[in-house]
């Protein structure tokens, strides 16, 4: 019995290490252009707790295997359980930690780092249960936004005042993310109502939206491609079916788009 | 004696002709058409790209219907209702039916009688949440998967209801729930036609989502119709 158990549990250990170690199961193809280092920082992290996980596990199963059979005496480390739960927590640490300064250097790079001046800033908002997404228009500058004004029957997503704000009479608004390639994006993501979360894989980018909050996230996408974005963060009854596209156009034809929106 | 059952059942079967709203076919009609001065706002094209159920369906992509307009400056989807002097009549026994079609609202703007059977459809291939923004009549919610049988409801007291999906952001029409069974909603050519009114002087109202109401009055003396048009003023923004 306490054999099998050994044999079961490194069987299982190895396996699913293996499945990671194989890569049959992993992300889709990246397309940004910080996805190589964010992906390096990924392999990374499984590689130190991946080599733990199966160790501790062959350990286990070592241990099980040796005292099969055996009359078990239970005696206690040298000095006692304290120094021996320090040891591990500090050891364990020093590992969280140094995977958090590592991965800082990748982090910064997508979060604490203002975007680039010639990014394309788009205006995204979350609601229940659609992403709409804003662009300045052919004047470059985007209308203020008022909440109290949203009227969503007549498409006025974003509560715009055309009739007192002329900046945004040509406001663009998209229910897809239309972006070109190799340019840097801003985008500045609000909530209409609860909390929730944008996912583009490809990407490699996942963050929240936060009721009351602006926040500002950048990338450059690398790569053409025509994807989709799901809500990750649970928003309600129709949270299923909160999606967009994430279209990648070339330079050409993302001026096209934007020229056949503004004349809409 | 019996003469006198027969000359009675003769005149109740007569009252009740009288008072049965069937009795439209009758007496005098309302007819013009809506239009609107200014200018009015640009409609813009719905993107249902997130319901692929829904955009297979519109093969030129759907517009805004809060306002609609039609050559020579006519305005559809006006509420046109007697609001004043119009015979008291009971809800209709027919029911109200509004569908859920395309992610659209079928039709945008559905004219009932206060106490008139609703019934909601969802012939779409996708869950919706039909939600009216009453605040007169009670509120509700409802969800409505797939091939769910049709939601039937009836509002008690007179009122213009917003209803939106909580699902489908851009889904948007209204009930308009009124006092008489005199109504009628204008096509696309602006023109509608309030039939079988009896001799008396009415309000003649003219409803629309953006624009607002306007109000004349009109009397009918026997089965002539009489001619009415609105002009309502529309705002760019």
């Amino acid at each position: 019995m306490g054999k099998s158990f050994a044999i079961a549990v490194s069987v299982i250990a190895l396996l699913s290490a293996g499945v990671f170690a194989a890569r049959i199961w992993w992300l889709p193809p990246d397309i940004s252009a910080l996805g190589l280092r964010i992906d390096g920082q990924l392999a990374e992290t499984m590689v130190f707790t991946g080599v733990l996980f199966v160790a501790a596990q062959l350990a286990l199963a070592a241990f099980v295997w040796q005292s099969t059979g055996r009359t078990a005496t239970i005696r206690l480390f040298p000095g006692g359980p304290m120094p021996l739960v320090g040891a591990a927590t500090a050891i364990v640490g020093l590992e969280v930690l140094a995977l958090v300064f590592i991965g800082t250097r990748v982090w910064s790079q997508a979060f604490l780092t203002p975007a680039p001046a010639n990014a394309i800033h788009i205006d995204v908002q979350a609601g229940q249960f659609a992403f709409y997404f804003r662009y300045a228009g052919p004047d470059g500058k985007f209308g203020v936004p008022h909440p109290e004004l949203i009227n969503e029957g007549e498409s006025n997503f974003f509560g715009l005042d055309p009739k007192n704000d002329t900046a945004a009479r040509d406001d663009i608004v998209s229910a897809s993310l239309v972006v070109p390639v190799d340019q840097p994006v801003l985008l500045t993501m609000h909530s209409k109502d609860v909390g929730h979360s944008l996912f583009i894989p490809q990407l490699r980018l996942q963050q929240d939206f936060v009721p009351g909050l602006i926040i500002p996230v950048h990338f450059t996408a690398t790569g053409i491609t025509k994807t989709e974005i799901v809500c990750t963060q649970l928003c309600g009854l129709g949270h299923y079916n909160m999606r967009a596209y994430f279209e990648v156009l070339s330079k050409d034809d993302f001026a096209k788009w934007l020229t056949d929106q503004a004349g809409q | 004696m019996r003469i006198e059952l027969v000359a009675s059942v003769a005149l109740c079967a007569l009252t009740s002709m009288a008072l049965t709203p069937i009795h439209h076919s009758a007496g005098g009609t309302v007819a013009g058409k809506v239009t609107y001065t200014g200018t009015p706002p640009k409609m813009k094209p719905i993107d249902m790209a997130k319901e692929p159920s829904c955009a297979k369906e519109h093969p030129t992509p759907v517009m805004n219907e809060s306002v609609v307009t039609g050559p020579g400056n006519a305005l559809g989807d006006v509420v046109v209702y007697i609001s004043a002097g119009g015979p008291a009549s009971a809800p209709p026994a027919a029911q109200a039916t509004f569908d859920q079609k395309g992610c659209q609202y079928i039709p945008h703007v559905l004219a009932l009688q206060a106490g008139q059977k609703l019934e909601i459809r969802n012939d779409d291939q996708t869950s919706h949440n039909i939600h009216p923004l009453s605040k007169v009549n009670p509120e509700w919610n409802k969800s409505q998967p797939p091939g769910a049988p049709p939601i039937e409801v009836a509002y008690d007291k007179p009122e213009f209801i917003p209803v939106k999906c909580n699902v489908h952001p851009w889904m948007h029409g209204y009930f308009a729930v009124l006092n008489t069974s005199h109504s009628a909603v204008t096509g696309d050519d602006g023109s509608f036609s309030l039939t079988g009114l009896p001799p008396g002087k009415y309000t003649v109202t003219a409803w629309q989502e953006r624009f607002g109401t306007q109000s004349q009055e009109v009397t009918i003396t026997g089965n002539e119709t009489a001619k009415l048009d609105f002009v309502l003023k529309a705002t760019e923004y």
